[in-house]
């Protein structure tokens, strides 16, 4: 256990609320038709992003998921861009090219959230290799589920980084469910991190709504990562408050009972922190209201920034598929035949 | 003046550009030792750390090949057996070829797959070991270079090596032992420039890979017979050259295209649909395709001969035209 300084402790509080108010306001935003196509919330899970990528460097990269607006505001997302994104203004990350399940920001070391599961493991493993070869002292964190530890691309990836000795840390949050199927359903272990064992790599299972267990286990990873000792596996046992994503939602699939979800939410892991730090007196309930209140306005500037950004032209979908290009790309659709 | 055979060409453009750039890195499986003879010597000159024999794991193979080239590194990724791109389709067209899109620009993956096509040039490699597999991958926008022969091939896997986005560099089999003079110098040849082997007035053959040189055995058969065949090599299949067919095409009026893969939605009826969508007014007779039947290559070589096109099939369709 480590004693953080008062301002970390009220830092990581913050990164917390800012994703579970980002979440929760981009919901608002979905439903009320502001943000258009799927969303899948992080909301309950905030500890492990935090937890996870509070000792990153911004040049150490992370590769994220189709749930991972979390992981990019811990690894230093702009509110502004995100929502941008989101809502396809020409001003998001992406230029509104790739929406929620596709962010990247390569300087500041996203190498992008994917929309296939599993898939961003064995592209995490190509950076982590680049810096291996590279010698830049920089590791790489991947992000994953339950679900995902059933993928060939998962199991094809932790194999590699333990052959090879790669600087990365394989991070599984395992929320208990892949859309409807349990864990239980998907893997025979008990504990995720047994995983770990069968390819020779250090692995732990924590609480994933205890942001300092979170906290500890991942820098010990990065550390080992950085001292050229190899890769590591973290499952963060962990919860989300919401359905698999807004579309699920309204199907009104019934695979986890309601005690079950109240147990969860019982456990709300800012919630358990701030209970922490006025308990231990780190700090008053005016402090948090004062970060609260910091992060709103953070919030509130960001979606009006975002509500007065520019849709980007339609002609813009014909720009950024090549780096090199050529006067017939991209393959149009459809020309107009000159008589 | 020196000759090289195609596979020595396209080993020497590849050794040549990892001597002149350290951040290159060939990935794949059994390079070390070299079972396909592309990598013959790599692990000796440029060690382990930059010639990496991978696990079985096409899926990592490439998601790796992706990751690296996103991290500063320029990655060539060779693949053992075209098929083998099946198993990493994800990682291919949904990943690799994407990103740069979805990112807006800020990704950019400049990896470079070598893809040696069917197992031995003899045939009799059956249904798994013997597909030719572009045209599963064009439909995703991914650049492909077929070149058809030696001096060809080391300009244009150097030219696909420096390229900064995916660029699939296929080796057909059937071209690999065959000699061509071949500088000693580093050369490139430009992405999206086709060349036309042998200059003809009555029938544009647009011949893929391996079947330029049968198509140019057919225009010396059909010479003789007062039938001039004009043959065009695209070399690169995306970016395509459309002003070298259009050029062709308006001069001549009638086209065959032979292509060594799968006839339906394959390269040849991608061609055929621009030619007929925008140089119909030159055309005086419809558009002819040969490509391979639509089954698994048969094992039995009486039948994998019919399944694959041939010279005799060239010959037959050349004849069909009323000239």
């Amino acid at each position: 256990m480590t004693a953080f300084s008062k301002s970390k402790y009220l830092e990581i509080y913050r990164k917390m609320k800012l994703i579970r108010r980002f979440e929760e306001q981009a919901l608002k935003l979905a439903q009320d038709g502001e943000i258009s196509g799927s969303l899948h919330l992080y909301i309950g899970q905030e500890a492990v992003a935090v937890g996870a990528c509070f000792d990153l460097e911004v040049p150490d990269m992370i590769t994220s998921t189709h749930r991972g607006h979390g992981h990019l505001i811990a690894k230093g997302g702009d509110i502004r861009y995100m929502f941008a994104e989101l809502m396809g203004r020409k001003s998001g990350y992406n230029k509104g090219k790739g929406g929620s399940m596709h962010i990247a920001e390569p300087a500041l070391g996203i190498l992008g959230a994917n929309g296939i599961v599993g898939a961003g493991a064995p592209i995490g493993v190509g950076a982590a290799l680049a810096n291996k070869f590279l010698k830049n002292k920089k590791v790489v964190m991947t992000f994953f589920g339950d679900g995902a530890l059933a993928t060939g691309a998962v199991h094809e990836a932790m194999n590699m980084a333990a052959i090879m000795n790669l600087p990365i840390i394989f991070i599984c949050e395992n929320n208990q469910y892949a859309v409807s199927l349990s864990v239980k359903d998907s893997c025979p272990l008990k504990r995720l991190s047994d995983r770990a064992k069968s390819y020779s790599m250090h692995g732990i299972s924590v609480d994933g709504m205890n942001v300092e267990k979170v906290y500890n286990a991942a820098r010990d990873a990065i550390n080992r990562a950085r001292n050229g000792e190899g890769p590591s596996f973290i499952e963060c046992k962990t919860y989300r408050f919401y359905d698999h994503s807004i579309g699920v939602d309204k199907l009104g699939l019934k695979y986890r009972t309601d005690e079950e979800i109240k147990y969860w939410k019982n456990r709300d892991p800012i919630k358990l922190w701030e209970n922490r730090l006025i308990k231990e007196q780190i700090c008053n309930k005016k402090q948090i209201e004062e970060v609260d209140n910091a992060v709103e306005e953070i919030i509130i500037q960001a979606i009006q920034f975002s509500r007065e950004s520019d849709y980007p032209p339609p002609q813009d979908a014909l720009k950024d598929m090549y780096s090199n290009n050529y006067d017939d790309l991209p393959v149009l659709g459809w020309i107009k035949i000159k008589k | 003046m020196r000759e090289l055979r195609y596979l020595h060409a396209v080993q020497e453009g590849i050794k040549q550009e990892m001597q002149k750039n350290r951040n290159i890195i060939i990935l794949g499986e059994d390079i070390r030792h070299s079972l396909r003879g592309i990598t013959k010597g790599f692990f000796e000159e440029f060690g382990g750390e930059r010639v990496i024999d991978t696990p079985l794991s096409e899926i990592a193979l490439v998601g790796a090949g992706t990751g690296l080239a996103l991290s500063g590194v320029r990655p060539i990724v060779e693949f053992q057996l075209s098929e083998f791109v099946f198993l990493a389709f994800d990682q291919i067209v949904n990943q690799a070829q994407k990103l740069r899109y979805m990112s807006g620009g800020k990704l950019s993956v400049p990896v470079t797959y070598i893809v040696p096509s069917m197992g031995s040039r003899g045939g009799s490699m059956a249904g798994q070991h013997s597909d030719i597999t572009y045209s599963y991958v064009l439909q995703a926008g991914m650049k492909v270079v077929v070149p058809s022969n030696a001096y060809d091939a080391k300009g244009l896997v150097i030219s696909a090596i420096r390229e900064d986005d995916p660029v699939m560099v296929y080796l057909p089999a059937k071209c690999l032992a065959k000699k061509d003079i071949v500088p000693e110098e580093i050369y490139t040849i430009p992405l999206g420039k086709g060349i036309i082997k042998k200059a003809g007035n009555d029938i544009t053959v647009i011949a893929i890979g391996h079947f330029v040189q049968v198509a140019l055995d057919v225009a010396d058969i059909t010479g003789e017979k007062g039938i001039s065949l004009e043959v065009l090599d695209p070399r690169t299949l995306l970016p395509l050259d459309k002003d070298l067919i259009k050029n062709s095409i308006s001069k001549t009026g009638r086209v065959i295209i032979i292509d060594d893969s799968n006839k339906t939605c394959g390269f040849a009826s991608e061609l055929a649909a621009f030619i007929a969508e925008e140089l119909f007014d030159y055309l005086k007779a419809p558009i002819r395709r040969i490509a391979r039947t639509v089954v698994p290559v048969p094992f039995s070589a009486p039948m994998e001969s019919f399944v694959i096109p041939d010279k005799q099939e060239l010959i037959d369709v050349v004849h069909e035209f009323d000239i």
